[in-house]
């Protein structure tokens, strides 16, 4: 439990992985123009994060490496696979949705879709491999990065609310305010680098 | 639809190999229309590879090949393909792409290999080639899907390189480190062109090391957007 808490902690916030690696960058800069749909987004990504990650550990380590089932090595088979059980999953979870939260289902609208291509998700499955995490590891990844990745856009939605108010100069504003309101944000989420919550945890 | 096909028909009269229509298909990503600083597409996997030139020329030409192989085979493939599982096929030739660029990465420059990491993978995600797949391979000819794709590349290209080249001439005082052709240009010993330790004029000089930390590619990008926009004022956000 204390490994999971620790992974988790680590994830979210020493390394975030909008702020820390630039994974999801696209869906980021484009839905955070208002906090509310921010929000939704944000809550599909730690779920389809979280429900990713495990199956492509089971996929990883029981498929395509040599001690799986077949006893060969596959692992040129790893992207392939990957996005096509992030494709699916997030099918399945949109259709899940749907049929038990239509409310939830039209807040989401068409962000359910777009985090297929979202490279947050494939990035973490990516980096669960190079890692080498266990199961329970894998789990706490997922979730973390998730909520990591949940608190940073809702944080820039929050200040392009207000930032609507001061006066940029033209050629910045927007996109050129966001990327460099981005870059701050990785600078504060920086002082927590050198945290190691192992001490904490009692680990 | 009806649009793509009036096209082509229009097409199929005159198809010069470089018109004018296929030169704009390739210098409108350079400028009006970047995948970066106008499309916003690309971002993920671009921006972690650029505190370093040589990573991310690597990365550039691994991307034109993509998006230009990709462009060619969907749009190939473009009137056999259902439009339900249309996404899906895409996908999968991407991200059959991808792994033939990791595995010949792999073999050629392991330690180049070794720096991108994860990144060579997130090329599949990569919001370029899908949305050009999308808005312009699905109803376009091969030739020309293939020039938007490798404009489009070369668009991402130019602007990934240029933040390299700014973050490690800052950062690091290099260029083209870790490549045969490494040139160390200042910096606090003697192995530099320009050694800042008893020079008259550098003396004051040293390194910014916050243009080796992630955060300093948005500050650049963001920096090149207010360029840009400065001189090409249509493309100014007015909301």
């Amino acid at each position: 439990m204390g490994e999971f808490i620790n992974i988790f902690i680590k994830t979210a916030f020493v390394e975030n992985l909008v702020l820390a690696y630039f994974l999801g960058m696209c869906s980021y800069l484009a839905v955070s123009k208002t906090v509310k749909t921010a929000f939704g987004l944000g809550l599909a990504v730690i779920f389809v994060l979280g429900i990713t990650m495990p199956i492509n550990w089971l996929i990883n380590t029981y498929l395509l490496s040599d001690t799986g089932i077949f006893g060969i090595d596959l692992t040129f088979l790893r992207f392939i696979l990957f996005i096509a059980v992030i494709a699916s999953m997030v099918q399945l979870v949109e259709m899940v949705v749907e049929k038990y939260s239509p409310s939830l289902y039209t807040a989401l609208g068409i962000f359910l879709p777009l985090i297929t291509v979202n490279c947050a998700i494939l990035g973490g499955s990516l980096f669960m491999v190079s890692r080498e995490y266990n199961l329970t590891q894998s789990v706490a990844f997922g979730l973390g990065g998730g909520f990591g990745w949940f608190l940073a856009i809702i944080a820039i939605a929050a200040i392009r609310e207000k930032i609507r108010y001061s006066n940029v100069p033209p050629a910045l504003r927007g996109l050129g305010m966001a990327f460099i309101l981005t870059g701050l944000m990785g600078i504060a989420f920086m002082s927590l680098m050198g945290i190691d919550p192992a001490a904490f945890s009692g680990n | 639809m009806a649009e793509a096909t009036a096209q082509d028909q229009a097409v199929q009269e005159k198809e010069p190999l470089f018109g004018k229509k296929e030169r704009k298909l390739l210098t409108d990503p350079l400028n009006d229309n970047n995948p970066i600083t106008v499309q916003v597409l690309g971002i993920c996997s671009a921006l972690a590879v650029t505190s370093l030139v040589y990573p991310s020329i690597v990365m550039s030409v691994a991307v034109v090949f993509v998006t230009a192989f990709s462009a060619l085979f969907t749009s190939l493939l473009r009137n056999y393909i259902p439009k339900q599982v249309r996404l899906i096929v895409q996908l999968v030739i991407i991200a059959t792409l991808v792994t033939v660029v990791e595995l010949t990465l792999k073999y050629l420059n392991y330690p180049v290999y070794k720096q991108l990491s994860v990144y060579i993978g997130l090329i599949i995600t990569n919001c370029i080639i899908m949305g050009r797949l999308e808005a312009f391979s699905m109803g376009n000819k091969p030739w020309r899907s293939f020039l938007d794709g490798v404009g489009n590349g070369v668009g991402y290209g130019v602007i990934l390189i240029g933040v390299a080249i700014v973050r490690e001439l800052f950062g690091k005082g290099t260029l083209f480190a870790g490549s045969p052709i490494e040139m160390p240009i200042i910096g606090p010993t003697a192995d530099y062109w320009i050694n800042t330790t008893d020079n008259w004029w550098f003396g004051w000089y040293a390194n910014n090391n916050l243009m080796v930390l992630p955060a300093a590619a948005m500050f650049v990008i963001g920096i090149m957007i207010w360029v840009q926009r400065s001189y090409n004022t249509k493309l100014v956000d007015v909301s």
